[in-house]
Formats: C-alpha cells, structure tokens, sequence
C-alpha cells in the first residue's frame, strides 16, 4: 500500500472513530478555559482560572451567590441567623449532602459540621496539621482580612457551627460566599495525613459539588463527571471537560470547529466576526469593575481638589472607550459599577470641558499648567486593556489644557511595588470586584486604611468618606448600608481622588446549542445549570 | 574513545555550576518580586508581605539562598514551584515527554524532506526545481512560526476538517500517563484493549500541524545546508575520480559525496534540535501543547524563581546532552576525529 494511500485510510478511520465517539457522548461537554488551574483548592489559590477548575466545580461554599448575581443564598448552609450584636453568625448545615467518590477516596458518611470546621481551621488556626501544607500563605483568607476578624470558629453540633467575629463586619457574609470559603472533606483529610500525603488534599479535589474530578493532564485537560447526587439537582450534561487554550484565536477556531461548547474571553477583535456566525452566540453582561486613574492626594499639585476637578475634566474619557475598549465598556462615573448595589445613578458626572478645566486649573494657581507623570498600566487587564495607549490619549488631552505628562512604566511587579508606597504622581489601575459588596470596591481602594494596606492607590484619607464606609460595616441591613454608600459616592465624586475610565464588558462565546449558560457578574464560569439541545 | 567520553562528562560540571549560578542570580536582577505578583491590585499591606516572604523563604541574604538551593539540588531536590507549590522536578518531568515528543517529530520531518530537497537541489544545481526548493525553502524560513501554525489551523482544522485544531489528544479519549509519550502512551495494552487504535490515530493526527508547524524552520535549515556541503564536496578531486573511473551517478552522490557533506549537517542538526527544545513556545503557545516552553515563559511572568533555575538547569542538560550525542555522531560519521 502506498504511504499517501495509507495516510488517507488513517484519517478517514480516525475522523470516523472521533464522529462516533462525539455521538456517543453528546452530553459531554467541552469548555474551552484560558490557563492551568495552580491547585485544585480554592483556599490556597487567587485566580479565577484555578477557581473555574475547582470551587465552581467541585466544591461548595456554605453561602453562595445565586446564579449570575451578587445575592448571597443558601448553599451547604440551609440557613444562617446573625446575633443582636452582629457578632456572631450561626450556620445551620444542610443534612444528606454527599461528598465525592473518587479513584483515590471513598467517603463513609455525610458531609457535616466537622468538615467545615477541617475547612476554615485549616487556614485559620497556625498549629492546623494542614496549616503549613502548600505553603501556608491563604492569600485570599488574608487579603480579605479573615483571619483578623474572626474571633472563633465554634461546632455546636454535628449540622450547626458558630463564627465569632472581632467587630461587627457586614461584609462578612459576601466573604463567606467567596471561593477560598470552600468546604473540603475532613474525612479525605485524615486519610491522607495516616498516609502522609498531606499536600494530595490540594490537587486531587474531593467536594461535593456539581461536578466530581476525574483527572487532569497538566496544562492539556481536565476531566469531570456529573454529580448524579448533587443536592442541588444532578447537572444535565454527563461529562464536563476543560480543554486549556490559551490562545484566544486559537480557541475561536476549535470553537468553530465544534472542538468546544462555550470559550472565555474570546479576542476584542473576533468578536464582530462572531456576531455574525452562523453555529455561534455571543453573550455578554456588566463586568464587576473599574478602571481608573489615581492622582496621588498627597502630593502637590494633586491635593488641590480644584486640579483633580480640572483632570477630570479634561480628559475625554468618551474617546478611549471606542479606541481602548472597542467600544466594549461604559463610561464610568462611580467608583463601583452599576450592577453592584447602592450604585448611585444620582451622581452627576464631570462632562469633558478643557475650557472649564483650564478655568479651574487658574483658580487653583496653575494658569500655566504644570509638569507631571503618569504611570501607564503594564498588563493587559479587563478593565483597561492597554494603558500605554490610554496614557498617550490622556497626555494629549492634558496638553491642551497645559499640563505635560511624561508617561512612565515599569514591569507590572515594581509597578505594584512602587505605588502601593506612594511614588508616583498619577497613575492607571483598575479593580476586578471580589465579593459584589460594595465594601470591596469602596473601602479598600478609597479608605483611610487602604493608604496604609497599600491599596488606596489615590492615597486619599477624606474623615467623611471614611467615617460612612466604616459606619456601613457595621450595620447588617441593606437600605440602610445602601444609604451611607451612597452619600460616600456623592463625597467621592465631589473630592474627585480619581478620574473613573470604564466599566468594561464580559463576554462569552458558545456553540448555538448550549442552553443555560448565564454570565457571572463575578467572572467565573458555572456549568450545572448547561444543557446541549 | 574512554578517555574521550571522560573529558567530556568532566566537562559537564563546570558548566552545570556555571549554568546554575547564572540562573540564580539573572532573575534575581529582573526586577519585581513573586510576592507583590501575587498581591496584584490589592496591594503591599507590609505586614502580609513580610509574612509571605517568609514563607518563601526570601527574606534570607541572596548568597545564602543560593547556598540553600545548591545543597538542596545535589541531593535531586530542586525546590517547589511558588505559584503551584509543587515540587520543580516533577512539574518539568510532566511536561518534558511533550516537548520532547513534538521536537522529535519536527526534526525527523525536517531531516526527512530536508536532506532529499537540499541534495535533490545540489545534484540539480540552477535549475529550476532548484530554484523553487531553494525559494520556498526561504519562504519558511522567514515564516512567522505564530502567523504558520494559524494558517495552517484555518486551512487544515476549520476549513477541510482533517486535522483537530489543537491539544495532544482527543478529549474523548482516557489515556493514563506512563512514559509521556503519547504516540507511546496510547499503544499500551490496557488502552487497546478498551478503546483499540483510536487514541493513537487521534494522536498522531494531534501532531500532524504542531509537527509541520515546528518543523518548517529546521526543514529549510536543513535544506539549505544539505545543498551548500554537497556542492561544496561534489566539486572535490576524489569525486570527480569516482566519476571518472565511471562509477554510477548514485553512486558518486550518496556514496561518495553525501558521506562527506554529511558532518556539517549533523553539527546543524545537532544545534537546531537544542534550539528546538528550547524554542518551542511559541507552537506550544498556538496548538495548546503542554510541554515546558509554555511552563516556563509562565514561570517567567509570575517570578516563580525555582521554577526558572530549575527549568534552566533541566533544558540546559537536555542541550548538552544532545550536544554530546552529535560528537559521538561525528566519530562514527568521520572516525578521524576520535
């Protein structure tokens, strides 16, 4: 038989053999992720692509936030009550939750209080047997601040657990409801520490999610199967597969080759392309974010409140979202996003006026301008996709207004560096919202203590501001904290510590036979709800 | 031959030291650290700064952290990657098989087409298949491997069907790492006997684009050198005798002329697979191959520092080895170099 002869029988048994096994599989599912997951545990990771991999899949929270919003509802907690004094948080377990079978572990009984106290104390307690498996650092734990405000973690019986906490702290709960709250198997636990395979609790997930772990090839695939038993009904496809690409053109094409169901983030400049697709849809929704530019309130001449007014101004912030975005993102004028509750839509925005701007800028005792930088943003994030070129249209615009910006970068680790410290004058950043609690854009980015932490990039300390964000922690029910966040936002714009840029869109690709995919305001992706037709 | 092996493993140490000491200490000079990184918008709050960088274990003096790490790696223990917390080697081994796979394959496609076009052409000197293997040899060689490996996903998976777009393997399949190698992998007993031939035909069609993708460069290499050094040997004295003592034409050229020409094709080849290995990340990047050229770019990003020394050192051995195994090449190509 001749080579060429040979070859073509190859492909032909082969493109038959792998139509067969798509027949055969039709409820398998493929999503096409951008990266490799760093763990299988959401306490020891921070990024969205190893939460993808594991919290949205494999495990629960106690809390969690109802599909494509930032309520928070129940999970493996049937119901919570919150004490008089704020303080303490009593979670009471759902029965009958059953945790994962697996290649590597078998449970013997149901999902209880032990397991979360096995969860939390892991990252909580420093003598935890687990504590220093993995390296020990729990970045989100931490970051949030958990493990300074709880006071005690407590077990009153085998389906209902106590948190004590330091202070009252509303935000406690949209905490709760976030991935690295997971809940892990105790009993998986000690038998890995009889085993002594401690660190195996990290990569080899045991939980009891939609989805049950079945392998996973470094930065290839990873596999799933459904959770027939899943307590919140058995997910209607058969097989989950995560097919990493981290090429966003390549994974346009396997989506066009039908190699994937659904893709994340397809490429700003496909996107037209795909509207017009015959097998695609294209959803899109709010992105939980912002991109801004931080004057630093610290130093002259930014801590006169007339300049900042004038910058905002100046800048026509219009423009950027057609040559930045591509058009995808919104103009922002609050510093949280409009999908976030309390965002108030009463707020009047600085309209693009260099005249006003250059009269303003005179009021303040620079009628010839002045000479400054600006810090370009180096990475392409969300919220702005290329600071350079933002840089080069906002040093345009603040010419015309005679203020000469040297742009200036750095590589984005002494970026975040040197500004956390303070040391720019003007600088590009944005933020990706954590929990959809208005805290976690307001307090962090723009509190007092935030100048501190290093993550008031503004370095802007205004005792009004700060004393509404602190006062609406500390109070449980929403209308309330609404109305201080709202009176915030009025302060924040009248002070002006940042121009806000946009709000930018999240999209998702897919095949046009998946149904019940709904965009995360959060970012990530669940797929317990998908169906193929 | 003993003594010539022995010199060159005596070799290997110093440049083992010297490699690893280089690594060490260039990413430290890069500037930013793993730890802010991590951070990202949320910001340096000093005291889970400190506490991090302990953790790391970058708080100590850089000398005494090169001292921790060399005493360590003596021993095989090349430290945990920062970001997955997993241990170097282990991370390296998972991927190495495919790098190292894919790299194969591309060298063997491009000594396959590569040596035939470039005597083919030589023999057939000015004229006009010359001159279309000499220009589309060109034509590959200045082809920008990220530009190639698109068109041929858009020719060959999207739009005749034939090939899939990317990965190792089809998802459908389950195929348990053994060796790594896949084409090997997938003719293991226990995969046959449940899925037959499958897995394997869907291998070998996952490596037909990353194969020609990575190939072209090392193929019109390849070519251009064969063509060069068996001109150059065609118009020597002993090969004008043979002819002239009648021998056959093919004779002359693969018997005579070929032999000859060969040593400056394998010291090429020899380089090209190094730098194979090592420049693999940009197909890997297109065709979603998991091999380490994509780990380690990844790797550079985040600072994840004993994942770079390590990969270093890993690769820089995987280089010299087969640097090593072109001069034992050469002593039978050329037995007076012995």
């Amino acid at each position: 038989m001749k080579l060429s002869t040979l070859l073509t029988s190859a492909i032909l048994v082969s493109t038959l053999v792998s139509c067969n096994a798509k027949k055969s599989n039709k409820k398998t599912f493929v999503y096409c992720s951008e990266g490799s997951p760093t763990a299988f545990n959401p306490q020891v990771t921070s990024d969205g692509t190893s939460n993808n991999a594991s919290a949205h899949t494999v495990y629960n929270r106690l809390v969690e936030f109802k599909r494509g919003t930032t309520e928070i509802g129940p999970a493996l907690a049937e119901s919570y009550t919150i004490s008089d004094d704020k303080k303490t948080y009593t979670f009471n377990l759902r029965k009958g939750v059953k945790f994962h079978t697996t290649k590597f572990f078998t449970p013997t009984r149901e999902f209880n209080a032990d397991d979360v106290m096995f969860s939390f104390n892991r990252m909580y307690k420093k003598n935890h047997s687990f504590h220093k498996v993995s390296g020990g650092t729990y970045e989100y734990f931490n970051g949030m601040g958990m493990s300074s405000l709880i006071k005690d973690i407590v077990k009153v019986n085998d389906y209902q657990i106590k948190i004590i906490l330091n202070q009252p702290e509303a935000p406690f709960l949209a905490n709760m409801a976030m991935s690295f709250m997971s809940v892990l198997s105790a009993e998986y636990g000690a038998n890995l520490e009889k085993a002594n395979k401690k660190e195996e609790i990290d990569n080899y997930p045991v939980g009891t999610g939609p989805f049950v772990y079945q392998s996973y090839q470094k930065d290839n695939v990873i596999k799933y199967k459904a959770n027939k038993s899943f307590f919140n009904g058995a997910p209607k496809i058969n097989k989950l597969v995560f097919s990493i690409t981290p090429d966003s053109s390549v994974r346009y094409q396997k989506l066009k080759a039908g190699e994937c169901h659904l893709i994340i983030e397809p490429s700003p400049s496909d996107l037209d392309a795909m509207k017009t697709a015959e097998n695609i849809k294209l959803q899109t929704g709010a992105g939980l974010n912002v991109g801004y530019l931080a004057m630093n309130t610290e130093k002259a001449p930014f801590n006169n409140t007339d300049v900042r007014k004038a910058i905002n101004m100046a800048l026509n912030r219009g423009s950027y979202i057609d040559a930045i975005y591509l058009g995808h993102a919104k103009v922002a004028k609050n510093p949280l996003p409009p999908t976030i509750w309390s965002y108030n839509d009463a707020v009047s925005d600085y309209n693009f006026n260099p005249e006003k701007a250059k009269a303003l800028l005179a009021k303040a005792g620079y009628k010839d301008g002045f000479e400054t930088t600006l810090w370009t943003l180096p990475v392409s994030r969300p919220y702005n996709p290329n600071g350079k070129k933002m840089g080069e249209l906002m040093q345009a615009d603040l010419a015309k207004i005679g203020i000469k910006v040297k742009l200036v970068s750095y590589d984005w680790p002494t970026y975040l560096k040197k500004s956390s410290q303070g040391e720019h004058q003007m600088l590009q950043l944005g933020w990706s919202g954590d929990n959809g609690d208005p805290d976690n854009f307001l307090h962090i980015l723009l509190g007092c203590q935030g100048v501190k932490a290093g993550s008031n990039y503004a370095r802007w300390c205004n005792k009004d501001f700060d004393s509404l964000v602190n006062k609406a922690k500390l109070i449980t029910d929403k209308t309330e904290r609404s109305a201080l966040y709202k009176k915030a936002q009025i302060i924040f714009k009248d002070m002006a510590p940042w121009v806000t840029i946009a709000h930018s869109t999240i999209f998702r690709a897919m095949a046009k036979n998946v149904e019940g995919y709904i965009i995360d305001p959060l970012g990530g992706d669940m797929f317990d709800k998908v169906d193929l037709k | 031959m003993k003594s010539f092996l022995k010199d060159k493993i005596l070799q290997l140490i110093p440049t083992l030291v010297g490699i690893s000491l280089f690594s060490f200490f260039i990413i430290r000079l890069v500037p930013g650290d793993p730890v802010m990184l991590m951070l990202g918008e949320r910001g340096a709050d000093p005291k889970i700064y400190q506490e991090m960088t302990q953790s790391l274990g970058l708080d100590k003096p850089v000398l005494e952290q090169y001292a921790i790490y060399m005493k360590n790696a003596v021993q095989g223990d090349f430290g945990k990657s920062i970001v997955s917390k997993r241990s170097v080697t282990s991370e390296f081994f998972a991927r190495f098989p495919a790098t190292l796979e894919l790299g194969v394959c591309a060298m063997i496609f491009a000594i396959l087409l590569g040596i035939p076009a470039g005597v083919y052409a030589a023999v057939h000197r000015n004229s006009l298949p010359d001159y279309l293997l000499m220009g589309s040899s060109l034509v590959g060689y200045s082809m920008p491997i990220f530009w190639w490996g698109l068109i041929l996903i858009i020719i060959f998976s999207v739009t005749l069907g034939v090939t899939p777009v990317s990965g190792r393997l089809s998802v459908m399949f389950d195929v348990p790492s053994m060796t790594g190698f896949m084409l090997i992998d997938s003719l293991s007993p226990e995969v046959i006997s449940e899925e037959g031939f499958a897995p394997f035909i869907s291998a070998v069609r996952h490596l037909i684009l990353p194969t020609i993708a990575m190939g072209t460069i090392p193929l019109a290499v390849v070519a251009r050198m064969t063509r060069s050094s068996v001109l150059e040997v065609l118009s020597a004295p002993y090969v004008q005798t043979a002819k002239a003592k009648g021998q056959s034409f093919n004779k002359v050229v693969w018997r005579h002329a070929f032999r000859n020409a060969l040593i400056p094709i394998v010291t090429v080849i020899g380089l090209l697979f190094g730098s194979i290995i090592t420049g693999a990340i940009l197909t890997e990047t297109i065709f979603s191959w998991p091999g380490i050229g994509k780990w380690l770019v990844a790797s550079i990003h985040a600072r994840d520092y004993p994942v770079i020394q390590g990969g270093i050192l890993f690769i820089a051995t995987m280089v010299i080895a087969i640097n090593f195994l072109v001069d034992i090449i050469y002593t039978y190509v050329n037995p007076k170099i012995r």
